[in-house]
This record gives structure tokens, C-alpha cells and sequence, in this order.
């Protein structure tokens, strides 16, 4: 090593690679996190990309982004602000220079920095060379040059040698934060396994990235992250998406049912279905339909013949299917809907995230149409939290709607993987005996029976037309109705005494209680313990069920004199628990399409506490 | 003990297909004849047993029908039925899955659920009840209403074009096409037993009348009178004759049809088109279809066309079993630990 490269010991990092659409960077962020999580350090991911796939190259609104945040320590979001850049061109510091660190460090690709690039970032002078990144700690390097020069024995053509370039700036980060090649080495050659030409080329790259940090005397300093101590076990990393279709699966395979899923692509609900299609020798049927109301309506079509039956989807295809939700809760299927909620209304943001379905959820049927409502919190929970809305489903003979987020969805963190043996068996009894056959007879939980077709003896009609309880024949009669309006009703209540009570991190009762639901976890848990090591007396909790909720939350929420509900929408939790406890909510809502930075969290709490410790 | 068991297949009639329900549709509605008709077909079909039939139904009068067939039965949404019934074939290959749905419902709201079950040759048995009007609505225009058609949302007149059903299941690609009226019950038995018998989606287009809000709609077609000669019945192999002697012929030059009297201009029975419903070429079961409500032609009825190709359900299955073959049967242990893993001691 060159003399004078020091290690710097760090607890936590916040990086952000950021370029061209065309760029790589989501690729080349994903191989920083698999390298960082197997290196043994906690992190947590946040792609951001735009909505078009190929945006014109240079343009601030063509610029992908990939942050992660890792540490030695937990690390429960993926950072509010990033400790260094690594900018492909100038587009890309125009887009992130405001969320950088003041001190930060950018790694900049000189060679993109030429006049049309600069144009088009609205830059009329360098901003490399004159005093705009003053404050900065600023590291020009030539990155594609440098990877032509590396390549230049290859039989590429230039426009693929330039195309290594984001090795080049990996193998460099690599080399800062004291990271080994293999992993992606690795992966370099599974992925062109059939290309040898561009194995050699990618793994030179990243290699001439690695010595040019070594080699050049620009850096004086690298950094350490220490591995964080996390519980014994098997790790992967995992995204929300990944981790909702191994849910899914594994629901699959302890109810012994063959999962069907009829969907209809998405962003950014689409890689679920992507999984799913991969799972065949699982038995797994995927449905590609013609709409979303095809996805519903096909799934809906399978948990009547006895399947496992999902559909999966976003914001504008939720809406699609509130009529089929209506059925399949007046027939009594088991049915599970997973909302990838993305910014709305209407196509919204495509690729961003937003938590403002929660009332779509709840409400956005005709006619009194209760449904069970739970909800992710971190991408690995997707896991969890996709078995058990087949649990509920299955047990209370109903529709369940999940909802995740686009960041669960594209977000990955590192996760002890669960053992097959570990998971509980989800019990399923169709309904085999004739004497006894009522359609609409009801256990002690209030479900139906489950009869299949192809049972002998069995046959029976179902609908959506109102119902005589028990026997299932159509009704109009007044009473019957009023009653099956509440026995549905009184079913989905029932989930209560079924699902675990809401938890109450700190103190259980005192001043200031931050509720939560959904995706914003990370952030605000990284608020609240960061107030609380500084003297701030605030407890935490987090709802993963949201219809029915857990028996205890009015306790909860009584026990505080203040409840602040932080929410990427509007208030719509705030609303439903106002609503149904009469209690005073304080509000904090951010929709910019972005998760949460738990400064802004600690901010609002520091404020709701009058600044007092 | 089994062996000793045997127990012989009693045959089942009709009234094993009825329930107990009260029929519910007007007097004389041309939906009975349709009710009637399957029930008396149902017991001939062919490896089928009656707890693996299913009938799945939108929205309308005609989408009622599940209710009255002592079968599995799902009476669904407006226009989604071919969609639920798709996710019902797909998830259990075994069972026999058909579809009773209206003009409104199939080809209106549910147009879209249609001609993608036709496409992708899901195995469903679709029974269009065409009455050329929303009955249970109460008699508004339908997508199969003629132009022109005074009803109470089109008081001066509808001036919509209006499907033909044929046309649109043959132009979406479906495999098995066939028009029956629902005063001719023998045909429609046969009609209904070939579409059971067929793999593949099976799309039979029947004139129902609506005695309440478009009575007489088809009363050309089967009054005593004019079907002679306004009639087609296309069979199999066989000249395209008819009129009260079968002396008139539908001929074909290019792709142009014309009616011919076998017995004049010097014309003879081999300048008649034979039909051919096997014929791979789309191009004679469209003309054919064309025929449909023309002044100068007779409508046919009978089977258009007939072809055979995989179907969707049956192809996923294909592929469960070849994945399946190559992969093993999957492993949820391994695969959950598959990929990029590390261990924390
Ligand atoms: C979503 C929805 N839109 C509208 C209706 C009202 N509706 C019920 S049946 C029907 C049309 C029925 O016509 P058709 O399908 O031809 O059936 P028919 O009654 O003539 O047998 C309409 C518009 C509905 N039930 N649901
Ligand atoms: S309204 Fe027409 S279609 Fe409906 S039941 Fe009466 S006659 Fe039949
Ligand atoms: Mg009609």
C-alpha cells in the first residue's frame, strides 16, 4: 500500500451512486449492498429510478440514483442524507448536490463533464471548476477514460468498453471502503457465462477501478466499516418484492395448496408476478391477464375451485378490482391482493413510493364491505406478512388486501432466513360430507364452508347476490340482510383476537407516542432511538394490521398524551384512528414520493415535546 | 371389497339437473328453451361426471342460469365471467367449465374478458344468450341491437353498428364456432354436445328471444312461414342448400357469395360451396359469418368453423410438468437459501 493511506474507522456510511438511466447504477448499487452484506454490515437499500427506461442520456430527469446506508451498527433506513456521491455526469450532481452532506465527498466522472452535458444539466459553467461545489470534498477522476485505457487490449467495440465504466467506479468504491472483488467477480461471470469477451472486460474494469484508488494520490484516506453484530444465522439480502413472492410460496407449500396468481403488470407490483413465474416445479400457476380486473376475477375463479389464490398489483389496478374485492367478500373466498402502493392519484409517480391507499383499502368498495387489512414494514416482513394474509384468508374464508410500498418493494436489507420447519402449517379443510353441507354454515370463527368443485354431492351455487345465512340461498329478505351486513362485518372483527398486540417500544405510557404503519418503520424507529439516546422521553409503536387492529390499540393509544402518526399520504391513519377511538392525533405528512428521512421525524417529535428532555 | 362393489353407472336425465329453485325468467322467454336444452343434453355427455361440471354466469336474465343447474355454479359480475371461469379451468384442468352470458355482458363490459378467453383458447364452453337487448335492465339497446333500434335510451333510433357475434368470436381466434336459434331444441342439443365435446373454447351464438323488451326479434329466422328460405343449416361435408327444396345454394367466387337456384341458368349442386368446418383457412367461415342479417342471404346456423390448437390451461400444465421434469420438484428449503448467502456466527 502507498504510503499515506490511512484507515478511517467509521460506524456508518451513506453512499449514493447516481448517472445516466443507461449508466448501470442500479446495478452497480445492488453489487455495492451484496458485497456490503456478505462483508457482514446492516444496510438498507433505496433504488430511485425514473419512470422511463431509456431517458434521454444527460438529463436531470434521466438521472438513476441507488442509496444504500450501511453500518457496524442497526441500521433501519437508507440514510437521510448521503456521506459520498458518485456522479456519472453533471445531470447527476445537479439532482443530488442538495441532499448531500455538507463535507461530503463526489466522485466525479470528469469525462462526462463536456459542454452538452453540461447543458443539459443547465450548468453554464463547470461546476467541478469553479467554486459551485465549494464545501465538497470534490475527487475528479476519469472514469470512462480510465476504462478505456484498462480495456484497450479487448475486442469490444467502444461504445460496450464504455459501458464498463461502472466497474470501474465500483472496483474504486471497493477499494475506499475496504470491500473484496470476489462476490461481484462472481457474478460477472455467471452473468456472461456465455460471453467470455465480456467477462475479461467487466472484471478488468473493476480491477483497474481497485489499483487506481491504490495507485493514484488523489485519495489520501480510506474508510472501515466494521461488520455489525447481528443475531446467528444464514443471511441473504432481500428485496420487498422478493421477499412478498417467497412469502407467497412458502404459504403455497404449508397449506399444501398450488398457489395461482392472475395478474396484470405493474410498476411497481410487476417482479412479483416475475418471481412467481419462475416457481413452476412448485406448481405454481401464473396468469398473466388481459387487466386487472382479469387478475382479480381469474384468481377469484381459482380460490372457488380451491386454489391458493393472489392477485397482485398497484394504486390505479386496486382500483380496477374494488368490484371483484366485493365478490369475492360477499361469496366468502379466500383471496389475497397485494398493493404495491406507488404515488397517486391516477398514474401519480409510477416509480416512487407513497402510503396513500390505506383508505382504498379499507373503504373503496360499494356497500358495507369489510375486509382484512395488513401491511409490511420492512422488505424482509413482506415474507412474513405475505403467509400470514394467506393464514387469515384461508382460516376466515376472505378477502385479504396487503400492502407494501415501492420502497419495501425495491429496497433490500439483509435477512436471517427463516427454516422451512420454523413456519407454521396453514391448516385447510375442504368440505367433503354431504349430509352435513350447508353453504353459507358457519364455524366458530364465522367462515363458510370451503367446497370444491369436482366434490360428488357437494354442488352448489354462489354469488353476488345477498345470501340467506346458513343456507345460502338467495335472499332479499330485509332482516337477513341486515344480518349477513353485520356478520361479515363481525367476521373481519373477529381477526382480532387472532393476530398478536401492538407493541409498544419505550416507555408504555407518557408523553409523546410516534404510531406508525407500513414502510415508514426504518425512519422512524432511527428517530426515536436517536431522541431517546439523547434524553428524550418518546415511545414507539407500529401497526402491521390495519382492519381489524390489534385488540390493544385503543389501550395504546389512551396511554399517551400526545400521538403523533407520521404518514406519506395525507393522514389517513390519523383519520381512522380518530375516527375510532375519538382521540386527538398530531399529524406529520410528507408525499414527495420519497420514504421518510428520520431527521424530519425527529424534527416534528423535538417540536411535539416543546424541545423538552 | 371395492371389487365387489361395483356399482353401476346409472344414467342421469334431465332432472338430475334441475334445482330446487323456482324459475324466475318471464313466461316464454327463450331462456327456458336454452335450460331445457342443456338439461336434456347434459346426461349424454361423454366422460364428464356432474361434480366436475361448473357453470359460471355475469350479470343479466340470461346470467341466472347457474341457479337453475343442479351443478357447481358461480353467478359472478357484469361481463367477468369468462375471466373467473379462465381462473377456475386453469386451477383445475379436470373440471368441465362453461359459461351462460348475455349480449350486454359478453360483449359489452365483458368484451374485453371475451375475445382474450378466444385468443388464448381457454377450454370454456360459452353460451351467448343474444337477444339483442339488455333485458335485465329493461330493454335498452345492446351492442347486438340492430341500428336503428327504438328503445327507451335510443327513442329516435340507436345509431350504433352492431357486432356479429361470429364474426367477432372467428376474428379473436376462437377454435370452435357454432349459431343455433332457441326454438330449434334438436339443434341446439347438438350444437351444445359438440361444443362439450370440443377442446378448446367453444362459442355457440343463440338467438333467444326476449318476449318482454324485443319480442319477435327473430321471428323471420323461425316463423313457419320465411325460415325456408331465411335459414341456413350448415352441415358437415354437405352442399350449402336450402329454401323449402333445397333448391337454393350459396356459391362462391373469390371471396365473393352470391345465392344460386340449383336448378336454373344452367347451374348444378356442385357450384354450391360445401362446408367445411376443419377448413384451416379463416377466410370461408368469415364469409359465411357475413351472411348474418342480410336481405339478400340466408343466416346460417350450425358449426363455422372448428380448429384445433393448445389450449392456455392445458399449456400451463405442459410446462408445470417439463419444469417440473428438469428441475425436480421444487424445494422451498433450498431455494429460500439459494443465491448469495452468508452466515453470522
Ligand atoms: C357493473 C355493472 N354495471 C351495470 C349493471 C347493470 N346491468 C345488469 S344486467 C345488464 C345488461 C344485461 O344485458 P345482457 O347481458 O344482454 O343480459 P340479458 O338480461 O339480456 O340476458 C346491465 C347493464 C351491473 N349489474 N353491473
Ligand atoms: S326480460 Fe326478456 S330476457 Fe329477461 S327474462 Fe324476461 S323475457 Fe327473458
Ligand atoms: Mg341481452
Amino acid at each position: 500500500m502507498i504510503k499515506g493511506k490511512e484507515f478511517q474507522n467509521l460506524t456508518e456510511v451513506t453512499v449514493r451512486f447516481a448517472g445516466d438511466s443507461g449508466d448501470g447504477m442500479q446495478l452497480t448499487g445492488s453489487q455495492f449492498s451484496d458485497t456490503t452484506a456478505v462483508w457482514g454490515n446492516d444496510l438498507s437499500t433505496l433504488p430511485d429510478y425514473p419512470a422511463e427506461i431509456r431517458a434521454p442520456s444527460g438529463t436531470v430527469y434521466g438521472v438513476s440514483g441507488f442509496q444504500l446506508h450501511f453500518g457496524s451498527m442497526d441500521v433501519h433506513t437508507p440514510g437521510d442524507r448521503p456521506d459520498i456521491l458518485v456522479a456519472m455526469n453533471p445531470a447527476a450532481i445537479r439532482k443530488n448536490l442538495p441532499e448531500l452532506k455538507q463535507g461530503g465527498i463526489i466522485i466525479a466522472n470528469t469525462d462526462a463533464f463536456d459542454a452538452k452535458n453540461l447543458k443539459l444539466a443547465k450548468y453554464d459553467t463547470n461546476p467541478l471548476e469553479d467554486n459551485s461545489l465549494l464545501g465538497f470534498e470534490v475527487y475528479p477522476v476519469p472514469i470512462t477514460s480510465l476504462t478505456i485505457k484498462a480495456l484497450e487490449n479487448t475486442k469490444l467495440s467502444q461504445k460496450e468498453i464504455s459501458r464498463c465504466k461502472n466497474f470501474f467506479a465500483l472496483g474504486l468504491m471497493y477499494w475506499l471502503y475496504n470491500r473484496p472483488l470476489d462476490q461481484t467477480i462472481d457474478w460477472i461471470k455467471k452473468k456472461f457465462k456465455d460471453k467470455p469477451e465480456f467477462i475479461d472486460a467487466n472484471r478488468n474494469a473493476l480491477i483497474a477501478g481497485y489499483n487506481f484508488g491504490e495507485n493514484t494520490e488523489l485519495f489520501t484516506i480510506r474508510y472501515d466499516v466494521k461488520p455489525a453484530q447481528l443475531p446467528k444465522g444464514v443471511y441473504r439480502s432481500i428485496s420487498g418484492n422478493e421477499a412478498t413472492a417467497l412469502g407467497c410460496l412458502a404459504a403455497s407449500v404449508k397449506s399444501g395448496l398450488p398457489l395461482f396468481l392472475g395478474s396484470y403488470p405493474i410498476t411497481p407490483a410487476t417482479e412479483i408476478l416475475q418471481y412467481l413465474s419462475n416457481y413452476k416445479n412448485f406448481g405454481v400457476k401464473t396468469f398473466q391477464a388481459e387487466d386487472e380486473i382479469a387478475g382479480i376475477t381469474s384468481a377469484i375463479g381459482a380460490s372457488f375451485a380451491g386454489n391458493l389464490a393472489l392477485t397482485t398489483t398497484s394504486g390505479p389496478g386496486l382500483a380496477l378490482k374494488s368490484e371483484a374485492l366485493g365478490l369475492a367478500l360477499m361469496t366468502e373466498l379466500p383471496l389475497v391482493v397485494i398493493n404495491v402502493q406507488r404515488g397517486g392519484p391516477s398514474t401519480g409517480l409510477p416509480t416512487k413510493t407513497e402510503q396513500a391507499d390505506l383508505l382504498q383499502a379499507m373503504y373503496g368498495r360499494n356497500g358495507e364491505s369489510p375486509l382484512a387489512v395488513i401491511a409490511s414494514s420492512t422488505p424482509s416482513d413482506c415474507f412474513y406478512m405475505a403467509f400470514e394474509a394467506f393464514r387469515i384468508a384461508i382460516k376466515y374464508m376472505c378477502p385479504v388486501i396487503l400492502l407494501t410500498d415501492g420502497y419495501l418493494a425495491n429496497g433490500s436489507e439483509p435477512w436471517k432466513i427463516p427454516h422451512v420447519n420454523e413456519l407454521p402449517e396453514i391448516p385447510v379443510k375442504f368440505w367433503t360430507d354431504k349430509s352435513t353441507y350447508q353453504t353459507y354454515l358457519r364455524d366458530e370463527f364465522l367462515a363458510r364452508p370451503w367446497a370444491k368443485p369436482g366434490t360428488p354431492g357437494l354442488e352448489h351455487r354462489i354469488g353476488g347476490l345477498e345470501k340467506a345465512n346458513i343456507t345460502g340461498a338467495v335472499s332479499y329478505d330485509h332482516d337477513n340482510h341486515d344480518l349477513m351486513v353485520k356478520l361479515r362485518d363481525q367476521k373481519i372483527k373477529n381477526i382480532a383476537k387472532d393476530i398478536p398486540d401492538l407493541v409498544v417500544d419505550g416507555d408504555e405510557e407518557g408523553e409523546l407516542l410516534v404510531l406508525g404503519w407500513g414502510g415508514t418503520l426504518g425512519a422512524i424507529t432511527e428517530a426515536v432511538i436517536r431522541l431517546r439516546k439523547a434524553g428524550y422521553k418518546v415511545s414507539q409503536a407500529h401497526l402491521k394490521y390495519l382492519n381489524p387492529m390489534p385488540a390493544n390499540t385503543e389501550k395504546v393509544v389512551r396511554s399517551f398524551k400526545k400521538v403523533l402518526i407520521p404518514e406519506i399520504n395525507l393522514g389517513q391513519l390519523s383519520k381512522i384512528i380518530r375516527s375510532e377511538f375519538l382521540i386527538p392525533v398530531e399529524q406529520f405528512n410528507l408525499v414527495r414520493g420519497l420514504p421518510f428521512k428520520s431527521m424530519d421525524i425527529e424534527e416534528k417529535i423535538i417540536d411535539l415535546l416543546g424541545g423538552k428532555i | 371389497m371395492a371389487d365387489n362393489n361395483e356399482i353401476k353407472e346409472v344414467k342421469l336425465t334431465a332432472k338430475d339437473f334441475a334445482t330446487d329453485q323456482d324459475v324466475r325468467w318471464c313466461p316464454g322467454c327463450g331462456d327456458y328453451s336454452i335450460l331445457a336444452q342443456v338439461q336434456r343434453s347434459f346426461p349424454d355427455l361423454v366422460n364428464v361426471k356432474k361434480e366436475d361440471i361448473v357453470w359460471i354466469s355475469g350479470i343479466g336474465c340470461s346470467s341466472r342460469f347457474p341457479y337453475y343447474m343442479d351443478t357447481y355454479g358461480f353467478h359472478t359480475i357484469h361481463g367477468r365471467a369468462p375471466a373467473i371461469a379462465t381462473g377456475v379451468k386453469i386451477s383445475n384442468p379436470g373440471l368441465s367449465v362453461w359459461v351462460a352470458t348475455g349480449d350486454g355482458d359478453l360483449l359489452s363490459i365483458g368484451g374485453n374478458h371475451f375475445i382474450h378467453a378466444c385468443r388464448k383458447n381457454i377450454d370454456l364452453k360459452v353460451l351467448l344468450f343474444n337477444n339483442r337487448i339488455y333485458g335485465l335492465t329493461k330493454g335498452q339497446y345492446s351492442p347486438t341491437s340492430e341500428k336503428g333500434k327504438k328503445t327507451k335510451t335510443s327513442p329516435y333510433g340507436s345509431v350504433d353498428f352492431p357486432f356479429n357475434p361470429v364474426s367477432l368470436a372467428l376474428g379473436a381466434e376462437a377454435t370452435f364456432v357454432a349459431r343455433c336459434t332457441d326454438r330449434d331444441t334438436k339443434h341446439m342439443q347438438q350444437m351444445i354436445k359438440r361444443a362439450a365435446d370440443h377442446k378448446g373454447i367453444a362459442f355457440i351464438e343463440i338467438f333467444q328471444n326476449c318476449v318482454i323488451f324485443n319480442d319477435g326479434a327473430f321471428d323471420a329466422l323461425t316463423d313457419k312461414a320465411t325460415k325456408d328460405d331465411m335459414l341456413l343449416y350448415m352441415e358437415q361435408g354437405k352442399p350449402l342448400l336450402f329454401g323449402k327444396n333445397k333448391e337454393k345454394g350459396i356459391k362462391i367466387d373469390g371471396a365473393v357469395p352470391s345465392v344460386i337456384n340449383i336448378n336454373e341458368n344452367g347451374n348444378s349442386i356442385n357450384d354450391v360451396l360445401v362446408h367445411d368446418e376443419f377448413d384451416l383457412s379463416p377466410v370461408r367461415s368469415t364469409i359465411l359469418a357475413h351472411l348474418t342479417d342480410s336481405t339478400e342471404f340466408p343466416t346460417p346456423l350450425g358449426v363455422f368453423r372448428q380448429i384445433f390448437r393448445p389450449t392456455v390451461d392445458g399449456e400451463i400444465e405442459r410446462q408445470i410438468e417439463e419444469v417440473t421434469m428438469k428441475k425436480g420438484v421444487g424445494d422451498l428449503e433450498k431455494l429460500l437459501f439459494s443465491g448469495n448467502t452468508w452466515e453470522v456466527n
